[in-house]
Formats: structure tokens, C-alpha cells, sequence
């Protein structure tokens, strides 16, 4: 490790390592922080994503795929439920590896990774742009000066802050999660379920993603909100005892993901935030992934481009292209997430039934949508008025 | 300038480290490193946003060794109390 990079990535996620891999392709030195004292772990994620989705950056592997499913199955508060039509496979991921591989992309580029390298500050100029971080590299203090920071260091992110960004997430869009991983259960390979309803998770979801056989994922989250009046593991505990009572837990785990709009402000100070950071998380599913390598990606090259052009005036070309590719689908389904937090149990129920008389070649994600808005005149009237807001 | 009160307590032992708190924390109070967390006093207002946040009720409030607690709160439960801090 030098005290000198062209650009220092705070946080080795998907995010962190995506665009650490894309910094170093264009050209920059590259030097990636990470504060646990391993890649990919501990996990804090229902590990589901789809292949488009991943294969833009990696070739699937068995050696991080848990399971490959072809189908999900939406399940309403009475236990009916139904399959929508899917064209296409997901994968759940062993995140632990998979992190690794994004990781070493980003090393074959050419990036340094560091880990147990906690930032506890930016180093600034007399303007205030950052001109470097203060880390903590295995417990002694040291600083390393750069041109650009990107900060991928997740839900918790504080490097934001620093450079002047608002990345506090509104206690009604942050979801509280809770997540045990469990095995010795009876499930189908190959499907995703999810569970809604105010008894299992509030204005949320349940997920139970099979993960290898006889173990699944199950988890919830709900919005800070709900949590106020029950947290997340008490709903966790009471679904698993009650629908896999015999389960073996391996692991447990807590996380919050922030079902928002992208922040206001993702670049400040020479300062780039990529990922959870930066909130590029779908807000229906909850799902960042994805997102957050393509926003990793496009921070990534444009600090290359910045460095190699000397004009850091370039990086706010990140957040046109963000809010070009992504960032306004989010805003569009941050304000279908706000309709459809909104639903009561018997909304939900009859959702479902309505979407059960569909013929099973429209039975699809957007047909269901449609019976949704058709069986409830209302809502159609709450789904406009947020499309048109 | 010290606090009148300080309320916000983390259970040491039981702390994931996953990091919800801080993402919902107003004021950057919260100190979050591998298995290392901590509240920074100067800086929490105790708006208990964390205490919701955290999905394992790793957080709480605490009144232990608070003796000048105001008579407004004291007298609501927490749940009261929580519903009442906006």
C-alpha cells in the first residue's frame, strides 16, 4: 500500500469492487478500503438476483450460485397465491464468494485491495473538497491522499456526510431487516416466495429464497415506521416457529436497506457515492445488487475519465448518467412502492384472486399489475396521481 | 456542552454491526467499525431513531443513573414516548 492513489473506494460490496474494476480498466491507480477483515462477509442480504442482471458484469458460476430459480410465487395474507409468468432465470447467490470474485476483477484491473481498513474521516483542502481518507489500516492511524473518493460503504455510509452530501435515509423509507438462514426444510428448489400481509411483515414483504437443498433464506423487512411497533426479529422468530418449526439456524443476521430515491446529491467534493451509499436500490423489491455495480461501474469510469482528462469538474457526469440509466425508474418505483405499502391485507387478498382468473399466458408481473389497478378503481386513481406527481 | 440526559444505550454483545442505525441516524452519532459500535454523546439528541431502526432491539433507551430526567417523559412509557418525538 502506497500513501498516494489516484482514487481510494471506501468499501469492497459489489459497489466497491465494481467500481474499483472499472476505475482501474481506465487507466487510474486504484486502492480499495475495506473495513471487515474479509470480502464478502458477514453477508446482510437475501442474496436473489437475475441473470441479466449479474451477467453484465460476471459470468455465472457454480461456485456462487446457491440455487437458479425460474419461478416466484407471490403469496397473499389468506395462503392463497399465485406464479407469475417469468421469462428469464435468477440465481441466489453464495454472496461470500461472490463478493470475493467481483473483488478480483477489480485486482486483475490492476486495483489494491486492503482489508481491515476502516476510514474514519476525509482529508480536505482549504475549500473543502477531499483530497484523501483517514484510515484505520489493522488499527494504526494512516493517510492516504487522492484525487477522488468513492464511497461504497453501504446503508451506513458516513463518507457521504463528510464531503457534505445528506445521505440519512427518512426512518419511513429505511427497511429494517432481519434474516435467518435455515436448513433441515421441505421447499421447492426453484422458486422464490414471497409472503405479504400486516401478519408476516407490514406494508413489507416475507422472502423465503431456497439456497441449495433443504436451506433457504428467509427473511423480512419493514419499513422503520412498523418497526417502531414490532421489530423485525419478532416477526422473523414467530414465521419460522410457526412454518418451519424443525429448521436448523445457521446463521441470523440484521441489516436495513434504504428503499428511497437515489440521494438528492451523489457527487460533492470530489467525492463520488456508488451503491447502498448512495440509496441506487430498487425501492419495490428492495433489491441493490444490481443496481448498485451499474452505479458502481459508472462511477468507477467516469473518476477514471476524470483523472486521466485532469478536470474533475467531469465527475457530476456520474449523476446525469445515473439519473439517465436508473435513477428516474427508481423515482417511478419509489412512488409505486409508497401505493402499494399502502394495501390493506384485504386489498391484497383480492389481488390475488383476481390474478387467479387471469388465463396463465397473462398471468405475468405486469398483467397482475394491470388486475390490480382494474380490481380496485381506486387505486388506479392513487396510481396515477403518483405517475403523474 | 454536556446533555441534560443521555438515554441512548447499545447492549454490548448483541450488536450485529449491520450498520441500519447508522443509516438512519440524523445527526452522524454512531460510530460503526468491524465489531466496534458507538454512540458519539456530543452529538446524539436522542430522537431514538436508531432504537427503531435496529432489527434486533440491540438499542434501547436506558434511564439507568438519569436522575434529571424531565418529568414530560418520564411520565410516558416508551412507547409513548416514541410516538410523541417526531
Amino acid at each position: 500500500m502506497r500513501q498516494d492513489y489516484d482514487i481510494v473506494v471506501v468499501g469492497a460490496g459489489p459497489a466497491g469492487s465494481t467500481a474499483a474494476r472499472y476505475a482501474a480498466a481506465g487507466g487510474a491507480s486504484v486502492l480499495m478500503l475495506e473495513k471487515d477483515r474479509d470480502v464478502g462477509y458477514p453477508v446482510r442480504c437475501g442474496e436473489a438476483v437475475s441473470h441479466e442482471g449479474v451477467v453484465q458484469f460476471i459470468q455465472p458460476d457454480p461456485k456462487w450460485i446457491a440455487s437458479t430459480v425460474t419461478k416466484f410465487r407471490l403469496i397473499a395474507p389468506n395462503g392463497k397465491s399465485v406464479v407469475p409468468r417469468l421469462d428469464g432465470v435468477g440465481y441466489v447467490l453464495e454472496r461470500r464468494i461472490f463478493d470475493y470474485e467481483l473483488a478480483k476483477l477489480a485486482a486483475n484491473e490492476g486495483a489494491e485491495v486492503v482489508t481491515k481498513a476502516y476510514v474514519y474521516d476525509l482529508l480536505k483542502d482549504d475549500k473543502g473538497a477531499a483530497v484523501g481518507v483517514r484510515a484505520l489500516v489493522k488499527d494504526e492511524k494512516v493517510d492516504i491522499r487522492c484525487r477522488v473518493v468513492i464511497a461504497a460503504d453501504g446503508v451506513e455510509s458516513r463518507v457521504g456526510k463528510w464531503a457534505g452530501i445528506d445521505t440519512t435515509c427518512h426512518i419511513r423509507d429505511m427497511e429494517s431487516c432481519a434474516q435467518m438462514t435455515i436448513s433441515g426444510i421441505d421447499l421447492e428448489n426453484d422458486v422464490l416466495d414471497f409472503y405479504f400481509g400486516d401478519d408476516v411483515s407490514p406494508g413489507g414483504y416475507l422472502w423465503v429464497f431456497p439456497k441449495g437443498k433443504n436451506t433457504a433464506n428467509v427473511g423480512l423487512g419493514l419499513s422503520v415506521e412498523e418497526a417502531k411497533k414490532k421489530p423485525a426479529i419478532r416477526f422473523l422468530q414467530e414465521f419460522i416457529e410457526k412454518k418451519f418449526p424443525r429448521a436448523a439456524i445457521l446463521t441470523h443476521i440484521a441489516g436495513g436497506v434504504p428503499c428511497a430515491k437515489t440521494c438528492a446529491k451523489i457527487v460533492e467534493n470530489n467525492v463520488l457515492l456508488v451503491g447502498d451509499a448512495a440509496h441506487q436500490v430498487n425501492p419495490v423489491s428492495g433489491g441493490g445488487i444490481v443496481s448498485g455495480m451499474i452505479g458502481g461501474m459508472m462511477g468507477g469510469e467516469i473518476a477514471a475519465e476524470a483523472i486521466a482528462s485532469k478536470d474533475l469538474s467531469h465527475l457530476t457526469e456520474y449523476e446525469k448518467r445515473w439519473h439517465k440509466r436508473l435513477g428516474w425508474r427508481h423515482d417511478v418505483f419509489y412512488n409505486i412502492k409508497e401505493a402499494i405499502a399502502g394495501f390493506s391485507d384485504e386489498t391484497l387478498n383480492s389481488i390475488c384472486d383476481s390474478a387467479l382468473k387471469l388465463p396463465e399466458e397473462k398471468r405475468t408481473l405486469g398483467g397482475i399489475f394491470r388486475v390490480a389497478l382494474w380490481n380496485r378503481p381506486s387505486m388506479l386513481l392513487e396510481v396515477a396521481r403518483v405517475f403523474v406527481s | 456542552m454536556p446533555k441534560p440526559y443521555l438515554m441512548i444505550h447499545i447492549r454490548p454483545g448483541k450488536c450485529d454491526y449491520c450498520g441500519c442505525c447508522v443509516g438512519v441516524c440524523p445527526e452522524d452519532a454512531i460510530e460503526l467499525q468491524e465489531s466496534k459500535i458507538a454512540i458519539i454523546e456530543e452529538r446524539c439528541t436522542n430522537c431514538r431513531k436508531c432504537v427503531w431502526a435496529c432489527p434486533w432491539e440491540v438499542i434501547e433507551f436506558h434511564r439507568e443513573g438519569v436522575t434529571n430526567l424531565p418529568r414530560e417523559i418520564s411520565a410516558l412509557d416508551n412507547m409513548q414516548f416514541a410516538s410523541s418525538v417526531k
